[in-house]
């Protein structure tokens, strides 16, 4: 064996180190473990005091006939401040998921990125799709091992939501940050808005709801939090910023057009302006 | 006490690529040849699993003759290393080039080192945004490499195949266009009694990295979509009468 030196024939000679050409799993993650544990995001020191840091926010998820919708506000706060009025925090995980995230958002993004890039390993070296379950597990393997950090309050909270090609359905999992999945049933909400947005999609949901009126139903949730909870914002149509809205059907995962989701959030803004139109406000 | 044989290094090098060539040409030619919208793999394979074209990143691929094991290792290799550098730099920061030097480092490194030679031969290819971006390197079993334009076959009867190449190819022909030489040119290499065949679409595997998809340009092209791509044309003009080129693309 090889003397346990820090990274381990890394330099030698240009050639692939024996690491790329050892047969073993077909996991990204567990072939960073082996090869450069200082790359994953559960690897750190754990910092000894609590870091205040960006914090993104809401996220809706919704099942609609034939797929599901994920939409997330574009706010990110630290402490009462606003870090960012246009970060986006919904990501096509790969071609039939989507993956949101409420949390510390640097962590979350790079979680994102990782985990994006896990299974499209997978597919290149497997030749074939991880199942629903499979992603959804794998993503759970990950938040565990962020642990450490969301005990910092660095937390990340993802919300994961794809097609699946064996049920034919849209599905909905929620985590935890000691990484406990939970499949959820026709919608849910993470991140501080959670509370406005859940009992929005309670009213606004019904069965048989088509892809358009799921990406309506999403938008009013994101209003209601907005409209209650500092942390997540609404959407501004000063800078024409609106939520992430995104599909996944069959037809694989789709973002809602700009102009398209525009539409959608005039038509809220308006209905919500009637009725108030003759009361004048609360003066 | 027995003394090893003195073997010359000239003898030693002969024989190991003598052995690596013979494993080699014992297996069906893989050719790649660029076309105007990219570049084009196709080989004759008749399992749907075991596959000699894959995916390594966004705009790369990588085709293999040879040993299976031995070009599966080096391809799953190669995954990582893509993956790896996408994943500490930028998905922009990862090249054929760079993989191809690894690759040609380790396969010398095992030809001089060690007891056998890797029977694999390697194209690496990478679709630019125009077709003078387009880069394909193709790697022998002792690490040389070589930067090849236009087009590539290796394996079993490279020479005749690349003759053949040679005649039908030229620059901006279409993908149907290309596939339809290539199936050609597959079908030369003949059976065992040297006579010419005609390869059935369900036999071959065709991938292509096509330059007009967005990030990922690798694709395989199977079933109906291949059997459409291979039939005759409607008019029934041979490949032989080259078809008006392409307008120009307008600068903008």
């Amino acid at each position: 064996m090889a003397p346990p030196t820090p990274s381990p024939d890394r330099a030698a000679s240009g050639r692939l180190p024996h690491a790329f050409t050892t047969p073993g799993s077909s996991s990204f993650v567990d072939f960073l473990a082996g090869y450069a544990p200082e790359l994953l995001p559960g690897n750190r020191p754990v910092p000894a005091a609590e870091v205040s840091a960006p914090h993104g926010t809401t996220i809706v998820a919704l099942a609609f006939d034939g797929g599901v919708v994920m939409a997330g506000d574009r706010r990110a706060t630290m402490g009462s401040m606003i870090a960012s009025r246009e970060i986006e925090k919904v990501f096509p995980a790969d071609e039939y998921s989507a993956v949101g995230i409420a949390g510390t958002a640097g962590l979350a993004t790079e979680l994102v990125r990782l985990f994006q890039l896990e299974l499209e390993h997978y597919e290149k070296i497997e030749g074939s799709l991880l199942s629903l379950d499979g992603k959804a597990n794998r993503l759970s393997t990950m938040i565990r091992g962020n642990l450490g950090l969301a005990m910092q309050g660095l937390a990340v909270v993802p919300l994961f939501a794809g097609f699946d090609l064996d049920r034919r359905v849209g599905r909905i999992f929620s985590y935890d940050v000691t990484g406990g999945r939970y499949e959820e049933h026709d919608h849910h909400a993470v991140g501080s808005g959670s509370v406005f947005a859940r009992g929005s999609l309670k009213k606004l949901w019904r069965p048989g709801l088509d892809a358009a009126g799921g990406v309506r139903v999403a938008v009013e949730a994101l209003v209601d939090a907005a409209d209650d909870d500092s942390a997540t914002g609404g959407p501004d149509s000063t800078r024409r910023i609106w939520p992430v809205v995104a599909t996944v059907s069959e037809a694989g995962y789709l973002r809602v057009g700009h102009d398209e989701l525009g539409d959608v959030v005039g038509e809220v803004e308006a209905e919500r302006r009637a009725s108030h139109a003759d009361r004048g406000g609360a003066r | 006490m027995s003394m090893p044989f003195y073997v010359s290094p000239e003898q030693l090098m002969k024989d190991r690529a003598d052995y690596a060539r013979k494993g080699i040409a014992r297996g069906r030619s893989v050719v790649v040849l660029q076309y105007d919208d990219g570049i084009a793999f196709a080989t004759e394979n008749a399992s749907r699993a075991l596959h000699k074209i894959s995916e390594i990143y966004d705009r790369i691929a990588f085709a293999a003759v040879g040993k299976y094991n031995e070009f599966e290792n080096l391809r799953v290799a190669g995954v990582r290393y893509a993956d790896l550098r996408g994943f500490s730099y930028d998905r922009e920061d990862v090249t054929a080039r760079g993989l191809a030097n690894a690759y040609a480092q380790t396969l010398g490194t095992v030809f001089t080192t060690e007891s056998k030679p890797l029977e694999v031969e390697l194209v690496v290819a990478e679709v630019g945004r125009e077709a003078s971006g387009d880069q394909v390197y193709r790697l022998s079993y002792d690490g040389s490499v070589a930067d090849e334009h236009g087009y590539v076959v290796m394996g079993g009867q490279a020479d005749k195949l690349g003759g053949l190449l040679a005649e039908g190819w030229r620059p901006g022909l279409t993908l149907r266009e290309v596939l339809r030489l290539a199936v050609d040119v597959l079908g030369a290499a003949g059976d065992d009694d040297g006579k010419r065949r005609s390869i059935p679409a369900q036999q071959l595997e065709v991938a292509v990295l096509d330059r007009t998809r967005p990030r990922r340009a690798f694709r395989r092209l199977t079933g109906a979509l291949l059997e459409d791509l291979l039939a005759p044309t409607l008019d029934g003009a041979p490949t032989s009468t080259p078809p008006a080129p392409a307008p120009a693309p307008q600068g903008d």
